[in-house]
Order: C-alpha cells, then structure tokens, then sequence
C-alpha cells in the first residue's frame, strides 16, 4: 500500500458519499472543492523517482487552481443568483443514494478485479476508486433535479476519469492533461451561464421542469 | 501482569461517572459558566440511592428488571473490554459479537420498561431509540471486525493490545475510518448531541432521557451509572484504536488510556457546544454515514 496516495483515495471516497448524502448545495460545493484539491495532489504524489518536474508542478497548481478554487467559485455564484438552498425532491432519497453509492464502490472493485492488472500502477485503489466516480458522477446527473448538481456531477466523473489517467497512464502528455483540463473548464463556465440565463428566464433551475416552451 | 484487569476493571468502576463530569465541565466552559463540580455525577448517585423507589401500580416486574439488567449487562461488557494494552478481565474468541449483543440486551430491557409503563411520550422515545440503534448496530459490528481483520484475532481481549504502531502504518487509513465510525456509535449510543440531548427535557425531541422518566430513586441511579460505564466501556474501545500506545509498562500504558478517555470526554464537550442537535429526520442519514464507513473500512482490508 502506498499510504500518501491512499489517502487522497480515501478523501475521494468520503468526499464522493458526502455528495450522496447532503441535501444542502452549498455544502456540496464545498466537497466538490476539498476533491478537487486532492486530486491536484496526485499527480505530486505519483511520481516520486526524481522529484518533480517544472511540467509535474505546473500541472498540480492549474488542477487546484481550476478545480479547488474556480469551478467551487463560479458554482457558489450560480448558486447565489439562483437563491435555491437545497435540492426541492430528488429522485432517490439521499439515504438511498448513500447505499447506492456503496454499491456502487463495491461494483467498481468488483470492475476492476476483473481487468487485467495495470503494470505499475502505484496504488490497488486507483483503479476501483476511479470507476467509482464515474459511477456517481453518472448517478448524481440522472438522480437530482437541480441545475448546479448536475455540474457538480459532471465534475466528479471528469474528475474520476482525471484520477484514471494520472494514477494508472502516468505518462500522459501534458498537452493532454491541459486539453482536458481546458475542456472541463469551458464546459463548467458554459453550463455556470446556462443556469444563470435559466434562472433569469424560468425563475427556477429545476430541470425537470424545463420541458415547457416559453414565449 | 496478571493484576492489570483486575486493576482497569476497578479503574473502570470508579472513575466512569467522571467522564460526565469532564464533559459537563468542557460544556460550561465553553458556554462562559463555572459549572457544576466535575464529580457531580458521583454526588447525584449517592443521593440517589439514599433515596426510595415510587412504582406505579400500572407496571410489572418488568418495570423494576429494567435497570437491574441494564446495570448487569453493562457490568459484563466493562469486564469483557480490554483497556491500556492488557487484556481484559475475561475474553475468549468471538466475544466481540458478545459485547455488542450485551448492548443489545440492555437497550431490549431499557424498551421493554419504558413499554411497561404505558406512557405514550415513553413508547415514541422507545420507538426512536430502537430506530437508530438498529442502525448504530451494523456500524459497530462493521468497524470491530474491520479491527478484527487488521489483528487477525475474534477476541477484544487479544485484538486490542495486539494493535500498535505498525498496524496505522499499514492500514492507517482504514483504521481511520473505522474510528470516525465509532465516533458517530459512541454518540448516537451514549445519547450525545448530534442524535440526542442530554440535557433538554422537552419530550418531543429527546430519545435516551424520554425513557426513563418513570424511574427514580435507586433504579434511576442504576440507570445513570450504567450509562456512565457504557460511556467508558465505548470510549475505550475508541481510544484503544485511536492511540495504540505500547511502552511495555502496564501502569503507564493504563495511565495514557485513561487520560485518552478524559480528553475524549472533553472532545464530547466540545462537539456538544459547538453542534446543534440534527432534526431527527436526519439522524439515519448520519447513521447510515456510519455504516457506510465502516464498511468502506472493510472493503478497504478485504483488497
């Protein structure tokens, strides 16, 4: 076991069962955050022989810059316009997205012991751990209603696919890494806007209701 | 060596109502109050049992058995617990499930006297306290075979002193999680804040306290003194994961642990100051949380 990397896993975890269980977006926000920092970390942590390059550090300050500090940021200011507190009716109870949400980490490693083993991987978790936030990314998107949970679930599945990348092909180019980096930034800001004009226009961010035309 | 149980099973007995002292103390302090005295629990049993019993004629035996049970059950779980790196008074393999039935037992008899008294605000306090213990439960058993796992033994007695350093070094993060799990037990059984108040006698929101109303005199010291030891009995489990100190001296092994369950005590002051108590609609959720710990601390192992 390799205990540094293991513990990002574990704030992974936790982080990801605290958006199943929370009802409250704010503090979703904030755990979406504290992931963020800690998956700027890894990419540190993985690669030890040699200490980190100029490139490694570069990549580790615009990972926590973009997704511990300007994605939080621009979804606290949706959040504000949208003056929305909590979620109204999810689909599935938040108790139930807990358990589901084990089930899901208990699916992931099932997954992944499937797999073929990956050379060189540092850590066994890496592989289950990123299937898991896929997997609640996903979930997050298809079971709640409110606009800015669905870009939170969107960042944890780019974020479980991030964890995939840097732990399991450490040596992704880091034209790549900003590419994607780049993309998912975009991608959040777009959707910031979209709610922003949703909430100015329909007076609410509930998606589900967004099936009306208006004149 | 062999003196060492029978030293912390007394240890045990003497100073578990201190712990209520500690956390009432760290609650006054923290509120600008200078409190009561810290060993006011002690005064509060000794006029308590100076005191008679008034039974209503509407209740049975059971009634009366309640507190007795619970004081007995208690007893034997204090005497299974092992405490500052010596084994406890007596131990055998698998007696974990044994501990956490006797809590079981306890908390069956604590309802059933409650029932016996007919009293409605007593049966809704029953019916939550049997809610969330029902979900307590799997996260206590969860994280002790976690533990369990980690030392490769079924009895407290062998898997608790066998816990040390290196262990937290290997399965640190695990071990974390199976003590943040307890932590959540250790407050929702010992009726703290986040589940239950201690301290306010509104009936609509108290859990633990609601079922008692009805006892008095000697039972209701029994009652209060149980409490005190299963706060003990839970702290020590707690603190033996989180520091699993070994300095190969039983008397400074036992004075580390018991100054871990004071400063535990005081963390329970402090959560209780600086927390309000959660809506009871959210309590499972908090729960389940645990369970779900607890388990991801097990999974962790199994890999």
């Amino acid at each position: 076991m390799n205990l540094p990397i293991d513990s990002v896993m574990l704030v992974l975890v936790v982080t990801n069962l605290l958006l199943l269980g929370l009802s409250q977006l704010r503090s979703c926000v904030h755990a979406v955050a504290v992931q963020g920092f800690a998956l700027g970390l890894l990419p540190l942590l993985v690669r030890q022989s040699g200490g980190p390059t100029v490139w490694t550090l570069l990549v580790v300050l615009v990972t926590i810059g973009l997704k511990g500090v300007v994605f939080p940021k621009l979804l606290q200011e949706a959040l504000r316009d949208a003056d929305v507190r909590r979620e109204k009716r999810p689909h599935v109870g938040y108790t139930m997205s807990m358990v589901m949400g084990f089930v899901a980490l208990a699916g992931a490693a099932w997954l992944s012991s499937r797999l073929p083993a990956f050379s060189g991987s540092p850590s066994t978790l890496a592989a289950p751990v990123s299937f898991f936030m896929i997997f609640v990314g996903l979930f997050i998107i298809l079971s709640r209603n409110h606009a800015v949970n669905q870009i939170v679930g969107y960042l944890v599945l780019e974020n479980g696919i991030y964890v995939f990348g840097v732990v399991l092909l450490h040596e992704l180019p880091l034209l790549v890494e900003m590419g994607v980096l780049l993309d998912a930034f975009a991608a959040v800001f777009v959707m910031g806007v979209a709610v922003y004009h949703i909430n100015s226009e329909f007076d609410h961010v509930d998606v589900d209701q967004l099936d009306k035309l208006k004149g | 060596m062999t003196l060492f149980p029978i030293i912390n099973f007394l240890l045990a007995l003497v100073s578990a109502p201190l712990l209520l002292g500690v956390i009432n103390k760290t609650k006054a302090l923290f509120a600008g109050r200078r409190g009561q005295p810290v060993l006011q629990a002690y005064s509060d049993l000794w006029k308590l049992l100076h005191k008679g019993a008034v039974y209503s004629r509407t209740t049975t035996w059971v009634f009366r058995a309640g507190p007795v049970v619970g004081l007995a059950c208690v007893l034997v779980a204090a005497a299974l617990t092992p405490f500052g790196g010596a084994p406890a008074l007596m131990g055998f393999s698998g007696d974990l499930l044994l501990l956490v039935y006797l809590f079981g037992v306890m908390r069956f008899f604590t309802v059933l006297a409650a029932l016996d008294t007919g009293s409605a605000f007593e049966g809704m306090g029953a019916s939550r306290e049997v809610q969330f213990s029902a979900l307590a439960e799997p996260a206590f058993l969860l994280g002790l075979a976690a533990v369990a796992h980690v030392t490769g033994s079924f009895s407290l007695s062998t898997m608790f002193p066998a816990l040390d350093a290196t262990d937290w070094s290997q399965a640190g993060p695990a071990l974390l999680l199976v003590a943040a799990a307890l932590f959540i037990v250790f407050l929702a059984e010992n009726s703290r804040i986040p589940v239950d108040d201690p301290d306010t006698h509104l009936e609509l929101t108290m859990i633990h306290e609601v079922m008692v109303l009805d006892h008095g005199g000697p039972d209701f010291a029994f009652i209060l003194y149980g409490a005190a030891l299963k706060l003990w009995v839970l702290g020590a489990l707690l603190s033996g994961i989180l520091l699993p100190v070994r300095t190969g001296f039983g008397v400074i092994d036992s004075a580390i642990a018991w100054a871990a369950l004071v400063a535990l005590a005081a963390a329970v002051g402090v959560v209780e100051s600086s927390m309000a108590r959660l809506r009871l609609l959210r309590v499972p959720r908090l729960l389940v949380g645990a369970v779900l710990l607890s388990g991801l601390a097990f999974v962790l192992l199994l890999r």
